[in-house]
């Protein structure tokens, strides 16, 4: 009976911890950020008037501020393993229902515009835990379940409306929210979205909330075995994301004057291929906040830089779809990697040399 | 010695399936008792039921020689009883630290606790802490779960559960998907863990291993329990014997 020897030789064979440094570099977000420098660098290099100047980068941060709060919360459900693809409807229907509640309250004043937000924000917690409940506790799929509340808030929405847009925004909103900026130079708009991405990521990386997420998108059958209420969890997550989308949709209303009923179709798309190109695993388990911000300032960029360069925008989508297969590529990659117990320090460059084992689909 | 846990007369049928038949099991403190038979003989039930996951239709437990019931996990882990299932039950994108704590999470003190922020340097010193005492292989905290060997998977699955169990551990075929060192390292992990003076239950198909690591071993079959022997002074063809029907020690 050999027993003295055999742990450090088995350690020998295991992996040696690895850095920080390593552990930043091999993260999908990094390396996804050195992508979107490199396309700010091209269009630099291509339009260092138009592109590099400070009113042009304002508006993309703008263009990605709205898109970056329901990011919040989608990352959030994504890491759960779900999905919600409601938001975009349930912005519409919040930013519907406040319009109408300050129209009927009258006044282009604070107090009413508070309420007005209060009301944003009230109703899309409420169909996001909706969308937690059946999920959670009818165990419904996250996908069924938000395609079904995309066309319900949608249809609601119109029909309080007739389909057609209000403007019933309060000037107050629409002069600081809408178009405000602090010292003349930042976009209250953005500040604001900047809080909830900070909150957000505070939250999902620091506190017993985050690490719940986490956990019952990695394992949930584990996390309940050891007393985690994981379905309470998942309603929570989804009613997060749903008061994401009602935020969002007051802020869409004070920056448009309108509630943009037809014009939120993509939103959900959008706002998720800004997560998945962020890093965050379709599959559960894995995802950061600043990879969403990353990964939705990549469309924004390449949309504002064909513009200048008088591309045409179209082309926007097309290059955003192949840099959506290439992340969940990625993904797949690391994943089946991770599952062999392979090495993870290997380079990307070296995983997409490797042949058909790394392709192999994971079990889990 | 009073029993760290014991079951006597444990009936469940599932339809028309006896699967406990009146089945008796015991554990001493500090003690390593394998449960083996063939498959069918009631071993999951029998731990299942021990551990809370599954209710019996009759029977008694004892813990430290009191009357106790087991109706759900909780009501196991508040008798310090732990159960490290076959499949592990570990988070894969964890890292040791966060599974060795999930659902237990030590929380910062004052106002940065009560919104939720947890502990990271305690929680992490107290991990480390634990693996060293246990030997165990890890030197990779802060790396997920999911990308390391399966040997140091299940060893951090038994040194959680040796964290937090004062009596009892389950451990439901610990070494079927490993290879010989790991295999190693794991069954010295029971030792240590047993030698710290909490009762370890070990279902195993693997004679050799039992015969190693065991003090005793219990033989289930057809839901009952059909022999006991001392792990020194048994031997293979004995214990299957026992299994296959061929002996019947508590033959009344």
């Amino acid at each position: 009976m050999i027993t003295a020897t055999q742990p450090e030789q088995d350690a020998a064979a295991e992996e040696r911890p690895k850095s920080a440094l390593q552990r930043l570099v091999s993260a999908q977000a990094f390396q996804i950020l050195g992508v979107l420098l490199v396309l700010i660098v091209l269009f630099s290099i291509a339009e260092p008037d138009a592109f590099l100047s400070v009113n042009n980068f304002r508006n993309v941060v703008v263009n990605v501020s709205i898109l970056a709060i329901i990011g919040v919360g989608m990352t959030f459900i994504i890491i759960t393993g779900g999905i919600d693809l409601s938001v975009g409807s349930v912005l519409v229907f919040s930013g519907v229902v406040a319009a109408k509640v300050m129209t009927a309250l009258g006044g282009q004043g604070v107090g009413v515009s508070i309420v007005g937000a209060l009301v944003a924000c009230g109703s899309g917690t409420l169909w996001g835990l909706f969308n937690g409940v059946v999920v959670a506790r009818l165990k419904v799929p996250p996908l069924i379940v938000t395609l079904g509340t995309l066309g319900m808030a949608l249809g609601a929405a119109q029909i309080l409306t007739g389909g057609i847009d209000l403007r019933g925004a309060p000037t107050v909103l629409t002069d600081t929210i809408g178009f405000g900026r602090l010292f003349g130079q930042i976009p209250y708009l953005s500040l604001i979205a900047l809080v909830v991405v900070v909150v957000g990521a505070v939250i999902l990386h620091r506190t017993r909330f985050g690490r719940y997420t986490y956990a019952v998108g990695s394992n949930g059958e584990a996390a309940r075995r050891v007393g985690v209420r994981a379905d309470r969890h998942l309603v929570l997550v989804y009613t997060l994301a749903g008061f994401c989308a009602g935020l969002a949709g007051i802020l869409n209303l004070a920056f448009f004057s309108s509630t943009t009923i037809a014009g939120q179709s993509n939103t959900a798309l959008n706002v998720i291929a800004g997560v998945v190109i962020g890093g965050t695993s379709l599959f559960g388990g894995i995802g950061t906040i600043a990879g969403t911000v990353i990964g939705l300032f990549i469309p924004a960029v390449l949309q504002n830089g064909f513009v200048i360069m008088g591309v045409q925008p179209f082309w926007q989508q097309v290059v955003v779809g192949a840099f959506l297969i290439a992340a969940v590529y990625v993904d797949q990659v690391r994943r089946a990697a991770a599952t062999r117990g392979a090495s993870t320090r290997r380079s990307l460059s070296s995983r997409f040399s490797r042949p058909s084992g790394a392709r192999r689909k994971e079990a889990q | 010695m009073t029993p760290a846990l014991e079951a006597r007369g444990l009936r469940r049928e599932f339809g028309h399936v006896r699967a406990l038949d009146g089945a008796d099991f015991d554990i001493d403190p500090g003690e390593v008792v394998a449960l083996i038979g063939d498959n069918g003989a009631g071993k999951s039930t029998l731990v299942k039921a021990l551990s809370g996951s599954l209710a019996v239709d009759s029977g008694e437990l004892y813990s430290d020689g009191e009357r106790v019931t087991i109706d759900s996990p909780a009501a196991a882990r508040a008798l310090g009883i732990e159960t490290v299932y076959q499949d592990l039950a570990l988070a894969p994108h964890l890292d040791p630290v966060q599974n060795m704590y999930l659902g237990r999470e030590v929380m910062r003190s004052g106002l940065l606790g009560r919104l939720g922020f947890m502990d990271h340097a305690e929680m992490k010193e107290k991990t480390q802490r634990a693996f060293a005492d246990l030997g165990a292989t890890v030197r990779d905290f802060t790396a997920p779960v999911g990308s390391m060997s399966g040997g140091q998977r299940q060893q951090i699955a038994v040194a959680r559960a040796a964290a937090w169990a004062s009596r009892v551990i389950f451990l439901d075929e610990p070494t079927a998907a490993l290879g010989v060192v790991q295999t190693r390292n794991v069954l010295d992990l029971i030792k240590r863990v047993r030698d710290r003076g909490i009762a370890v239950v070990l279902i195993s198909h693997s004679m050799p291993h039992v015969i190693e690591v065991a003090d005793r071993i219990q033989v289930l079959r057809l839901g009952r329990r059909v022999a006991t022997y001392d792990a020194k002074e048994t031997s293979m063809e004995e214990l299957v014997g026992a299994m296959t029907g061929a002996i019947n020690q508590e033959a009344a």
